[in-house]
């Protein structure tokens, strides 16, 4: 057998897949089980030119409870993805879409300045899309069928199809 | 956000997943295919999903599908997320076993909200007719707490909401309870508010499905004909200070219930006869601190009842604000004037009598003949808040000072202003300290010898790095002196819209909104409705006439203090000011 990869660039690879999908699962669990935590401070200082429909999302109680509801759980599942390795595709592809949504709600551009400091400086590039941006390269050069449970799909897929042709 | 999510769920998944072996990097990740098997290239990544006869063989030869290598590979990952997992989990699990054992040690049960017995699911079957006497600001502030909302305000604040979808006030207003009341009377010595207050009292828009057709409020011109009234049964008194204790007094002896603005007196001498009559009288009264129905005061309470600060020396309390109408330069209204303000009757019970002023009239406050400024209007709330959560009654001795050093517009109270209250049988100093020329939040500091705890709508204890109390834990670092060991959240989530420094003061004190059950409900109304449960169900308020002689003298002897530039006492014998 043989992977495209060499065995340095699959260990990176996974590396960074389990990476972002342990920030994931924890920022997830964390909010879980905080019963306080809403993602209405985060949403009410949007600024940008979607900040409106943020705004309007937190200030509206049932929306804000299905936002926070799919945060959470939206959080709590890519992580898993990435990190098991199983629906590794569709994982990265919503992880991507929410930090899309988490760099837009708040972008770090010239002229806006937020309430709640960040813990660095930045300018137009801060580490949700530095995230998202690693989130794309596991995207493009992905590793759950080799190191994950897609690969267990993938291989009974195979099978079946082999059984198939047999029949 | 959440549509995406939907619809992926909808049916994306697979297709997404099926898609994944499309990079051209890929194709070598089955194990058991054969080191020959070209790649799947670029051009074939349409057709990945079919497996190529190259792939069959492989699969088929490969011992009929899943080795053991490829559950291990397919597992690689697990161990790790369960070994982080498992750390994560045990970190928790320790944090949760160090805060149950702090918890125990301060003997708090649990770290929930504040618990009220509350009179809910009663039914108010009995209407309550209220009159309003004052109905300026405030005055329409109360009656739309009891339901009655000027069409003028309606109409605002639903604009307001599609400006700014975080104003919610109009939402919340209408979800209150109906009170069953009727606003049957009103007293205004300006024709335009008396007719305002008319305009409310009929208005057909009200909170807690209230449909019934109401006749509007009649006018008196004077309070003595409203408290005579017979279609009037308690009676809400917003006017200016220097009023309070004489329509107190006439409605109490003709038995009329009184909620009262504060501060309770203008002066030292009018507390006694307006005691005197509310408690032969036998009438409910209850003062105009809203502040009582803070969640976190409740809460806050609690804590110094467990003993958790230690002996407390410094409470530290402030006032901040920084526009006009912080500083009481309330808009003068367009049609006020002679014949529309009956400005002798307005000055009639004032220690001074002056020519027509519409400054006065509408700006009262910045005249010590209508009002005490900072003291009876801010300090009488911060006092109370105080008193609320402490019971520190009348201080032994009051000092303060200040002067007018922004506000230079011919007014006679200061606008920064500080008192100093000593309490030597408490072992305590209350500190007051305020401007109205700053809007830098400072909030109310308690400060003991085991911990700090900053009081507001949210409240924070912070041990002290010297406690003896937690000096073992300390040490433990179970707790630490930079971060607060106990906090409280008022279990709401959403948005306040608060706009400016004075909403953000009014906010952070309780006297706009507090919480309960995680919803935002507004202090005034609930304020108002413990004042008529206790009318009709015989019950007690929560800011009596007691509390109101204790806030009254307090707020007087800062004054005393300040107009004779020395050191005043508590005598509680002759229960006087010396």
């Amino acid at each position: 057998m043989k992977s495209e990869y060499s065995g340095a660039q699959l260990t990176a690879l996974v590396a960074l897949r389990f990476a972002i999908g342990w920030h994931f699962f924890y920022e997830g669990v964390s909010k879980a089980v905080n019963a306080y935590w809403t993602s209405a401070g985060f949403l009410e200082q949007s600024q940008g030119f979607l900040s409106e429909w943020f705004v309007d999302l937190a200030s509206n109680p049932s929306t804000l409870a299905v936002v926070d509801f799919l945060n959470v759980w939206g959080l709590v599942l890519v992580g898993l993805g990435l990190m098991l390795g199983g629906l590794t595709r569709t994982a990265a592809c919503f992880g991507i879409l929410m930090l899309i949504l988490y760099y837009l709600a708040t972008p770090p551009w010239p002229g806006f300045v937020y309430a709640i400091p960040a813990e660095g400086a930045y300018l137009i590039i801060n580490k949700t899309f530095i995230e998202l941006c690693a989130l794309l390269v596991t995207l493009f050069f992905p590793t759950g069928k080799i190191i994950g449970l897609d690969r267990l799909v993938r291989l009974a897929r195979a099978r079946g199809s082999v059984q198939e042709s047999y029949a | 956000m959440s549509d995406e999510i939907r619809n992926g769920d909808d049916g994306t998944l697979d297709d997404a997943d099926n898609a994944e072996g499309d990079s051209p990097l890929e194709s070598g990740d089955l194990a058991d295919e054969p080191a020959s098997e070209p790649a799947a290239g670029p051009a074939g990544s349409d057709a990945a999903d079919e497996p190529t006869p190259a792939r069959r063989t492989a699969a088929s030869s490969g011992s009929g599908g899943i080795g053991r290598r490829d559950v291990v590979k397919a597992l690689a990952t697990v161990p790790v997320f369960g070994a982080l997992g498992y750390s994560a989990f045990r970190r928790k699990g320790l944090a949760a076993e160090e805060r149950r054992r702090l918890l125990e040690e301060l003997g708090i049960e649990d770290e929930g909200a504040a618990v009220f017995s509350e009179l809910e699911n009663r039914t108010y079957s009995d209407t309550i007719r209220v009159g309003i006497i004052g109905f300026g600001g405030e005055g329409e502030s109360l009656i739309r707490s009891l339901g009655f909302a000027h069409p003028d305000w309606i109409q605002a604040r639903r604009e307001a909401k599609i400006d700014d979808p975080r104003d919610t006030w109009f939402d919340e207003w209408l979800q209150q309870e109906n009170l069953n009341v009727e606003i049957t009377a009103v007293c205004d010595l300006f024709d335009v508010r008396a007719e305002r207050a008319i305009a409310a009292s009929t208005q057909p828009i009200r909170p807690g499905g209230d449909t019934r057709q109401l006749k509007p409020a009649k006018r008196y011109r004077h309070f003595e004909e409203l408290v005579a009234a017979p279609d009037v049964d308690a009676v809400v008194i917003a006017t200016p200070d220097h009023w309070h204790s004489r329509i107190t007094v006439a409605a109490a002896q003709m038995g009329k219930h009184v909620y009262c603005e504060k501060c309770m007196t203008r002066t030292e001498e009018e507390v006694w006869p307006m005691a005197e009559a509310v408690k032969s009288s036998g009438i409910v009264f209850q003062l105009g601190h809203q502040n009582r129905q803070m969640e976190s005061h409740e809460k806050a309470r609690q804590v110094v009842e467990k003993g958790i600060l230690g002996p407390i020396t410094l409470v530290e309390t402030t006032t901040n604000r920084n526009d006009k109408w912080g500083a009481w330069v309330w808009d003068i209204h367009e049609d006020g004037n002679p014949r529309t303000i009956d400005w002798e009757l307005f000055q009639e019970a004032a220690a001074h009598k002056v020519p027509f002023s519409l400054e006065r009239f509408f700006r009262w406050r910045c005249w010590y003949d209508y009002g005490t400024g900072l003291a009876g209007d801010l300090l009488s709330h911060e006092y109370d808040a105080i008193n609320q959560i402490l019971s520190l009654g009348i201080p032994h001795s009051a000092t303060s000072s200040g002067g007018i050093y922004f506000f230079k517009d011919g007014r006679d109270v200061p606008d920064v202003w500080q008192a100093v209250f000593e309490y030597p049988d408490r072992d305590l100093t209350l500190v007051y300290s305020a401007t109205l020329a700053n809007g830098r939040e400072r909030g109310i500091v308690m400060m003991g010898h085991d911990a700090s705890m900053d009081v507001g709508t949210r409240l924070k204890v912070t041990a002290d790095a010297s406690s003896t109390r937690y000096k073992e834990m300390l040490e433990e670092e179970m707790v630490k002196p930079d971060r607060p060991m106990l906090t409280y959240e008022s279990g709401f989530k959403g948005v306040d819209a608060v706009t400016t420094a004075t909403q953000e003061y009014f906010a952070s004190r309780g006297l706009l909104f507090t919480y309960r059950g995680g919803k935002r409900v507004s202090t005034y109304y609930l304020h108002l409705r413990e004042w008529l449960n206790a009318i009709r169900f015989d019950g007690e308020t929560s800011c009596n006439i007691d509390r109101g002689i204790e806030e009254a003298i307090t707020c007087h002897m800062a004054t005393k203090s300040y107009l004779e530039g020395r050191r005043v006492t508590w005598d509680p014998f002759q229960r006087k000011i010396v």
